[in-house]
């Protein structure tokens, strides 16, 4: 609690400013990690569409990346997950057309001790 | 015509951290309907999961402008942000253009909201209110609602030795909405993005109040795993358990007629609240089911036919 | 600069109303409320004034659609009573917690059950404990001014909480007095605009209103909203100070009639104090020592003032028009806490009058000031009045 701020200090009417979710970091919940693999993305952009989480990144290119079958996409692409928030729930990888994505145990990835 | 690429480009309405159980759908539905809006969006949100995952003090999920009051006045609510706005334009207080949205679900909007929903949509407030649907009162968990499925094993009407779940077929909201004579109603689910998206832009452009209701299967209380909420929306509308369709005008279009319908099953099947339905003394529940679903598809079709105004 | 009008407490509401032209106002009838919507509805109608209304389809829709318009940013107005008032509890609790400025008309009618159209004050002391202010009003001039009064304490920068403007119900709703009308330039230079700090129109600065507070916060914010209403009892002295100035009438906690020297006093609300006043009047020109205080600001209440106040005296009369069942009346309940901290404390008697609309007569009054100088009292049981044996 004492971190916390006393009643002072609290906007008024229970009012809170915009967006203060970002600092509470969902991907402790995860149990499944879901692993991309790039080379055989499509870039369709139906995993970001279905994050429950906005825990797939994208960005906008000109030069393109390199996904799948080698061919490059440009315009807007995915890039890795944002494992801050995501909570492992599987819908990209069991809606993704190419089945780029593979859900695994956490305890199974070397970076899980750190997340 | 939109696409995915377009939609996931546009800023969302919410930020992560939010604390909806992995794989729901409601925050694809909610980035999704925003996207759809030209202008910033002001949103009122019944007493719901939404607004309990994505409010939960000090942390707030919301970008824009959001505002909670209680469970079953989102619409009266969003009928004085818009009075306001008029107000306050008219006046010279204020310049930027808005959309007004409102959110509940299905408890906060078939139920105890019924009656603000529609003294809004009867006074014609220029908003669109948007129910996602996950067919009971999920936030409290599983209670049976007016919007919950016959056959649906709720705790509050539990299937048991003596009970198959909820007698009753649920409400057709939709029907009720679009027979306010607005502008425009539209039923939805949260597999098929785009035409949620195409749908919301409708109802923004729309000269008065616009209604949409949108499936939104819920993984903790229908209790199937987290990556098939997708997947269950998806069956919901290929069983034609939940069409896709929109009341433009008074007038029906269907936005999707399966090639093939899939039997009940498909979509029953794997969730625990339809379990029961499947031990052989409950088969003429599905029997009824499937022959209500097929009754309900056919007079949709006749109303698309007919395209006699609601 | 002020002009007299007959008229009756729910015009001269809605009058105060067209003067300060709200951004919005939202309507709903309930007698014997509706004639403030009605008469600021027909402004409305006839371009007297350029205020959005919304029309409801109830009550709690009522109150919703206001807050959701003060929330966006509006001055927001709703009216109501009885029934109506209970029906919009939900959102009325919910609307201090918001510290949304509102100001709301309630015209005092009886709570059903049995269902009755009458004055008492069992509605509006049924939302006494919530966090809204509470402004008591005799007759029209105090419903007129008192809506004045509201709305500057209500939108001032330390208060910032919803204040509810009382009369009461038929007596002073449906009663036609000569009003002393304060200019339109008056009044709008007086109350001016709201300006909001934050709002939700205000797109560019968007922010969260109503999120979910659990144990480690919910209490914190709830301590602000007491500070608020500790703030608006000072404040409040401060706008009627302000107001004087344009009335010439004095905005005290509580008014004083004929209190000097006397040993009997009785303390009563809203339109009963003008007739207890008429016989306060009579006894004294029998030489008898009575007096009469009216509470006006019942929330927050002024507990010390009042205490110094009846430390004077030697026996207080508390007469309430509704009853608090199971525990002392609520106007009594607050005069007896009032006095806890002093030694000296007056004889104290509780009294029930008027519910659902009984007239209150002179005699009666009379009748209690010989019972309070008898000195024959009971502090801890009320007695009737005008009660059917």
């Amino acid at each position: 609690m004492a971190d916390k701020k006393g009643w002072k200090d609290l906007m008024r009417g229970g009012d809170l400013p915009a967006a203060t979710s970002v600092q509470y970091k969902t991907g402790s919940w995860r149990s499944l990690r879901p692993v991309f693999d790039p080379s055989n993305c499509i870039h369709c952009m139906i995993c970001v569409s279905y994050c429950p989480d906005m825990a797939i990144p994208t960005k906008k290119t000109d030069e393109g990346v390199t996904g799948k079958a080698g061919r490059v996409y440009k315009g807007i692409v995915r890039l890795e997950t944002d494992f801050d928030y995501c909570k492992g729930c599987g819908i990209c990888a069991t809606e993704c057309p190419t089945k780029c994505i593979t859900m695994i145990r956490e305890e199974e990835t070397v970076e899980s001790s750190s997340r | 015509m939109a696409t995915i690429q377009e939609i996931v480009s546009r800023e969302t309405p919410l930020a992560p951290g939010h604390r909806m159980c992995a794989g729901c759908g409601i925050s694809p539905i909610v980035n999704t309907v925003v996207a759809a809006s030209d202008k910033p969006v002001i949103i009122a949100n019944a007493t719901s999961c939404l607004e309990v995952t994505t409010t939960i003090y000090p942390f707030s999920a919301w970008k824009i402008p959001w505002v909670h009051l209680t469970f079953e006045n989102a619409a009266a609510v969003a009928s004085g942000i818009e009075t306001a706005y008029k107000s306050l334009k008219k006046r010279g207080k204020i310049t930027d253009d808005v959309n007004i949205l409102a959110f509940g679900g299905d408890g906060g909007t078939y139920d105890i909201g019924f009656q603000a929903l529609s003294g809004a949509l009867e006074r014609g407030h220029k908003f669109m209110y948007v129910v996602y649907d996950n067919e009971g009162y999920m936030n409290t968990g599983n209670q049976r609602s007016g919007a919950t499925p016959f056959g649906a094993s709720t705790t509050t009407v539990p299937a048991g030795t003596h009970s198959f779940g909820k007698p009753q077929w649920r409400k057709n909201i939709v029907e009720i909405a679009a027979a306010h004579r607005i502008p425009f109603t539209a039923q939805a689910a949260v597999h098929n993005l785009l035409d949620l998206y195409n749908k919301a832009k409708k109802g923004f452009g729309a000269d008065g109040p616009a209604f949409m209701a949108v499936l939104q299967p819920c993984t903790t209380n229908w209790h199937y795993d987290s990556e098939l909420t997708i997947a269950y929306s998806r069956l919901a509308s290929e069983t034609n358990f939940w069409p896709l369709y929109e009341v433009e005008n008074g007038k029906v279009h269907i936005n999707y007629k399966p090639k093939e319908r899939k039997p009940i099953e498909e979509f029953l099947k794997g969730q625990r609240r339809f379990k029961h339905l499947f031990k052989p003394e409950n088969k003429h529940v599905i029997e009824e089911m499937q022959k209500m679903i097929d009754e309900e598809w056919e007079r949709l079709l006749q109303l698309e036919a007919a395209q006699v105004r609601f | 600069m002020s002009v007299t009008k007959p008229l009756t407490g729910a015009q001269a509401t809605a009058e105060a109303m067209r003067q300060i032209n709200p951004d919005v106002v939202v309507a709903y009838p309930i007698t014997p409320q509706t004639p403030v919507v009605e008469f600021f509805s027909e402004f409305v109608a006839n371009g007297i004034v350029d205020t959005e209304t919304i029309p409801v389809e109830s009550e709690h829709s009522a109150m919703s659609a206001t807050v959701g318009a003060a929330a966006a940013g509006a001055r927001a107005m709703c009216a109501t009573s009885s029934q109506g008032l209970a029906l919009m509890w939900e959102v009325v609790a919910a609307t201090p917690g918001l510290r949304l400025p509102i100001v709301m008309p309630v015209v005092n009618r009886a709570l059903s059950a049995p269902i009755n159209i009458h004055c008492d004050h069992s509605d509006s002391m049924g939302a006494a404990t919530i966090g809204w202010m509470q402004i008591f009003s005799e007759n029209a001039q105090e419903a007129y001014e008192n809506m004045f009064l509201a709305l500057k304490i209500a939108e001032h920068p330390d208060v910032l909480l919803p204040a509810m403007v009382l009369q009461d119900g038929f007596i002073t709703s449906h009663g036609v007095e000569n009003v002393k009308v304060l200019g339109d330039g008056i009044v709008k230079a007086f109350v001016g605009d709201r300006n909001p700090d934050r709002y939700l129109l205000d797109v560019k600065h968007p922010y969260t209103i109503g999120p979910l507070a659990l144990p480690d916060y919910y209490f914190e914010i709830k301590r602000q909203q007491e500070e608020a209403m500790i703030n608006a009892k000072r404040v409040y002295l401060e706008v009627g100070n302000e107001l004087s100035r344009l009335t010439g009438n004095k905005y005290p906690y509580f008014e004083e009639y004929r209190t000097d020297g006397a040993e009997a006093v009785i303390v009563v609300l809203s339109s009963a104090a003008g007739t207890a006043k008429d016989v306060v009047d009579e006894l004294r020109n029998e030489g008898k020592k009575v007096g009469l205080i009216k509470p006006i600001l019942f929330r927050p209440f002024p507990y010390k003032e009042m205490r110094e106040a009846l430390v004077k005296f030697a026996v207080v009369g508390v007469l309430d028009r509704s009853m608090s069942f199971g525990s002392y009346d609520p106007l009594y309940a607050d005069i007896r806490n009032s006095l806890f901290e002093s030694e000296r404390k007056p004889k104290l008697q509780s009294y029930v009058f008027g519910l659902g609309g009984r007239d209150i007569f002179k005699s009666e009054i009379r009748q209690v000031f010989n019972e309070l100088l008898s000195g024959n009292l009971d502090s801890e049981h009320h007695k009737y009045i005008g009660l059917r044996g």
